[in-house]
Parts: C-alpha cells; structure tokens; sequence
C-alpha cells in the first residue's frame, strides 16, 4: 500500500477521521473560511436557508477588495450591506476598503496556517497552498451552507505532483514557471487534482514569488495546490499567528496520477497571449507588440517583490503608456512608500491606485477602450475579463508588465536591469 | 426520456464569456442575470434560448471564476441540464447546488450542432443522439440527495426547519 499525498492527509485531518484516499467523500469542518463583496449575496442566501445564526464566527473573514472604494452607488449598497451584516453577527476578522486583496491580507494576518484548510468564495482559493495549506474555491450557496453548518462535502482529489528543479535566471520569475506550466499542459491540464509541488528551485524563491504558483493554479483546473512548507515559511508566521499548527507533507511513497517536471534554470520570460491563460508563448515571439495600458498588481503579483521589480526595471525611465500600479494590500503600499519603491513608480509616470483587485475582472480603475490591448500581471485574461470583449489582454511578469510599459510595446524586460 | 433543443459549444469555456465580472455585483434579479447568460460566447443565446434547451459543451466547461451566476444565468434562461466532457470542479458544484443535473459525456458536443435535439433518459443515465447511445456516469448518493432536494438551498431549509 502507497503512501499518502498531501490532500490525503490534509483532508483526513479536517474531516477528523484517521485516513483518507483518493475518491473518498468526507464531510469537512475547514479551519477558516472567507468571502468578500460577494458576501452581501452570500447573506441572502443564508437568510433563505433559516439559519439564524453562524456556526463558527470566529473562523469567518471577510474581506472589501473585489471593488473599492465603491465605483458606483450600487457598489457602495452591497459595502453597505455587508458591513450591517458584520455589526449583526459580530464576525471579528473583517478587512475594509483599502486592507487589500483576501489572499493577501488572510496570508498576512496568517488566518490559516500549515496543513490547514481553508474554503473561500473565489476561485483563487488555491493561494493558500503557499503556506502548505489546502485552499479551495466554492460558490457562494456553498459559502452560506458553510456560515450555517461550519461544515461542507468535499472529494478527496487525485494528484498531481509538479517537480521544478534548477534555479531561475535573473528577470525570469515563479509567473514564468506558472505560464510555462499552463502552457506545457493547458487549461485543463491540473482538472480536478491536488497540484503538489516539489524539487530544489522551491526553497530559492522569495516570500513573496512563493504564492504565484498555487494562486495561477486555478488557471489550471486544480481543486488545490501544495508547497512544502519551509523555515522561511515558519518565520513569516511566527510573529502573526494566534495559534498553533502542525505542517503536513506528502509520503515519499505517496500515488501521484501525473507527473509533471521542469528544469527552470534556462527558463526564459514567458507571455499568455488573448484569449486564454494557456495561449503562452516564449516572451521572444511577441516582442514588439502594442500595447496601450500596463497593470501591475493582484493576488498573483502585487506583492513588495513585484513592485520592486517594476522599480528596478523603470528607474530613470518614463512610461510610453498608461502604467496602473495596484498593491495588493496596505501593508505592501505602506512599505512601498517608505522604500522609495512608489516615489520610482510615480517619478517614472505609473499611477498608483487603492489596494484591491482593481481593474482584473472589469469592475474599475483601468478598464481598457474596444480595440486597447492590455498587458497586465494578473492571471486571467479570457476575452471581455477586464470590461469589454474587444480588448486584448496579455499576461506576464511584472518585469516584463514594466518594460513594456517604457516601449509601448511588449519588451524584454533584462535589457533595462543591469 | 425527455427530448431537448441543444446548444453547442467548445472546449475550456470559462465563466467570464458566461457571465461577464462587470456585472456580479450589480445584477441581482433572475430576469437581469438571465438577460445576459453566455453573453460574451454566444450573443444570439439570451434571446433565443427556451425553457427545456440544454447546453452541449467540450471539456472542462465553465473554468475561471467561482462566480455562481455562470450556472444561474443560463439556469434563469431555461437550462436545467448541462452536458459536458468534462465541467470546471467549481462550476460542477455550482450546478449541483442550484438543481441544475451536470452530465458528464466525452464527445457528444462533436457530434451534434446548435438546434439539434437529443433524448435524455436521466433514469437508465442515457442519451440518445446522433443515432447512437451513451450512457453517463451516476452522481453519488450523498450528491444525488441535493440534486433531488432541488439544490443546496431547499435541503439547508428542511434541516433547518426541523431544527427551529
């Protein structure tokens, strides 16, 4: 008999039964749960279920960043309701306009912790795999059943194990492995498994890179992804946490369905083209490329990291085209501010906007006209996703969002690094 | 056995062309969400669908967004089932919740076209189409038991009605 996977393991424990596999069905109690401004439609649901109260309040966070401030009064209705709800049901983890996007701020309020689970209203969920925990997107019905009962169903997946070896080149980052990923095996290519990762290049990438491979794992069709976690990864959690924890890894001989591996040490910068994640190419195939707006920031890549790189590759330059820079929360924005890291972005023409998810899905703050073509650090680009089906989105790095951003068109972003 | 108009589409479908994120926290009436189902995919569908059509799609159908509208829409629209190769793991609970029968069947979008009809058999878990037979997998029981309560909703409502 094989060893156990991640998943197996991770599930098992938050069901409260000694072991699990692939396939079974187990009712879960997850350690956290989380919405944002969906969570106005979320109470209604609730309501109509009859529940009176929640299960577990203290292990509810909500989060204000899918569109803030309001950009319009219907907006700022559904804030307000939300924000009656909290007062209402004195739920204690809840983050107002500007604290940032949920992945960040519930990572760096450390929330969740190794080897936990965590179940939040939107597809990202995988984030959570940077801290070696199991996160997973649900609908919002399911949010409210969650609120009612503080449990859920959940199968446990099959496995994926995804190997990376080497060490990136300088200007090539974890996005690039991401889109390489994506592009290898397509959108579908992670459906329905537990994405776990493993080689050497895991322990060489920053805090702040470490999130960008479970986050664009959505984009792969992944139920969750998995990052052993690390000493760097205890430390960041040390000084935030409120309770203890205990990590969880994969046995050596655990049953992976699928293999995957890459040596990332001659990995060059990678770039999805319109219309789909997956549509990735060597960023050397679509040099030259217009581009009328550049936008830098959300839960994949709006890090301190990300802005850094941007200020590196633009310091001393001026942007040919409209540069949005959104931090992905107010700690990341307040640290910016105080490195020199924003007064190089706004010297250099960026426009720096409130934490949030910004411009990503459509709502504000950067919607391009029909016919502009977008590149941006986010990690959907699936046609009419920022507003209008006419306007073309590409995804890359933030080096490479920042170098093109200068050229107007898509550029290499080591010819500005020295 | 029921017979249903289909509409067919391809592989990767994902919820932005379904239901557009500009609208998610604006649009809040069945009829609104409805108005624009499969908006950026297909733009004669909102005006034309009819209550019974099914959607045939190829492979993970409905990946991207959590948003629960990309079920709703089309379910406000007239869809109460939807044949996939293979559905997005999200939008496969989605339509669970929202009494909405996900069907897994490999192919069957390659080999019909939008206005076709086709048979569905939900008892013996068969279609009849393209003068050929398939047959589709049974949803457990535990998920089954959702689906035939009408959605996530109705069954929270009994538990929680024999509680207060």
């Amino acid at each position: 008999m094989s060893g156990k996977t991640f998943v197996e393991k991770a599930l098992a424990r938050a069901a409260g039964v000694s072991e699990a596999s692939a396939g079974d069905i187990l009712d879960v109690r997850p350690d956290m749960i989380f919405s944002h401004d969906n969570s106005a439609a979320i109470r209604r649901i609730f309501e109509k279920i009859g529940a009176k109260n929640m299960a577990r309040p203290d292990r509810i966070a909500i989060t204000l960043d899918h569109a803030v401030p309001a950009p319009t009064t219907q907006h700022a209705q559904n804030h307000a309701e939300i924000r009656e709800w909290i007062k209402q049901q004195s739920i204690q983890h809840f983050f107002e306009v500007g604290r940032g996007i949920c992945h960040q701020v519930i990572s760096e309020e450390a929330l969740i912790l190794p080897g936990e689970v965590i179940l939040g209203a939107d597809s990202h969920s995988t984030h959570f795999g940077w801290l070696g925990a199991f996160g997973a997107g649900v609908g919002r019905t399911e949010m409210a059943a969650l609120w009612a009962t503080g449990e859920l169903w959940l199968r446990v997946p099959e496995a994926m194990r995804v190997t990376l070896t080497g060490r990136l080149q300088p200007g090539v980052t974890a996005k690039d492995i991401s889109l390489r990923i994506l592009g290898d095996r397509g959108v579908e290519g992670g459906l329905y498994r537990s994405v776990e990762f493993a080689g050497d290049t895991l322990s060489t990438l920053s805090l702040d890179e470490r999130p960008v491979l479970p986050n664009v794992m959505a984009e792969f069709g992944a139920k969750n992804a998995y990052m052993p976690p690390d000493e760097v990864v205890f430390n960041y959690l040390e000084a935030r946490r409120t309770r203890d924890y205990t990590p969880l890894y994969p046995d050596p001989d655990a049953h992976y369905e699928v293999e995957y591996a890459l040596d990332v040490s001659q990995l060059e910068p990678q770039i999805a083209l319109p219309h789909q994640p997956d549509n990735v190419v060597r960023l050397s195939d679509a040099i030259g490329e217009p581009v009328q707006q550049a936008f830098i920031g959300t839960c994949t890549n709006g890090r301190l990291e990300d802005l850094q790189a941007a200020a590196d590759v633009l310091r001393g330059h001026q942007v040919a085209c409209r540069l949005v820079v959104i931090p992905a929360s107010s700690q990341v924005l307040l640290e910016a501010a105080r490195s020199g890291i924003i007064e190089t972005l706004l010297m250099a023409g960026a426009t720096i906007a409130t934490p949030g998810c910004g411009p990503c899905m459509g709502n504000h703050m950067g919607i391009p006209a029909p016919n502009e073509a977008t590149i941006s650090s986010a990690n959907r680009n699936f046609k009419g996703r920022m507003g209008t089906p006419e306007a073309p989105v590409y995804l890359a790095s933030p080096y490479v969002v920042a170098a093109s951003a200068i050229c107007g068109v898509i550029a290499d972003p080591r010819e500005f690094l020295s | 056995m029921s017979i249903h108009r289909c509409w067919v589409y391809g592989d990767n479908v994902n919820t932005d062309v379904i239901f557009p994120g500009k609208y998610t926290y604006t649009l809040k009436t069945p009829e609104e969400i409805a108005a624009h189902a499969l908006e950026d995919l297909d733009t004669t569908f909102a005006a034309n669908v009819r209550h019974g059509d099914v959607i045939v799609a190829g492979q993970n159908w409905g990946c991207g967004s959590s948003r629960e509208q990309g079920v709703t829409a089309p379910k406000y629209a007239g869809v109460d089932i939807i044949i996939a190769a293979s559905f997005s793991r999200i939008y496969f609970r989605n339509c669970i919740n929202q009494g909405v029968l996900p069907i897994v069947c490999p192919n069957l979008n390659t080999l019909v076209q939008t206005g076709d009809t086709i048979e569905i058999d939900i008892t013996n878990g068969q279609i009849h189409a393209a003068g050929q037979t398939f047959t589709f997998p049974r949803l457990s029981p535990s998920v089954q038991a959702i689906l035939d309560a009408g959605g996530l909703v109705p069954m929270l409502q009994r538990r929680f009605a024999g509680e207060n």
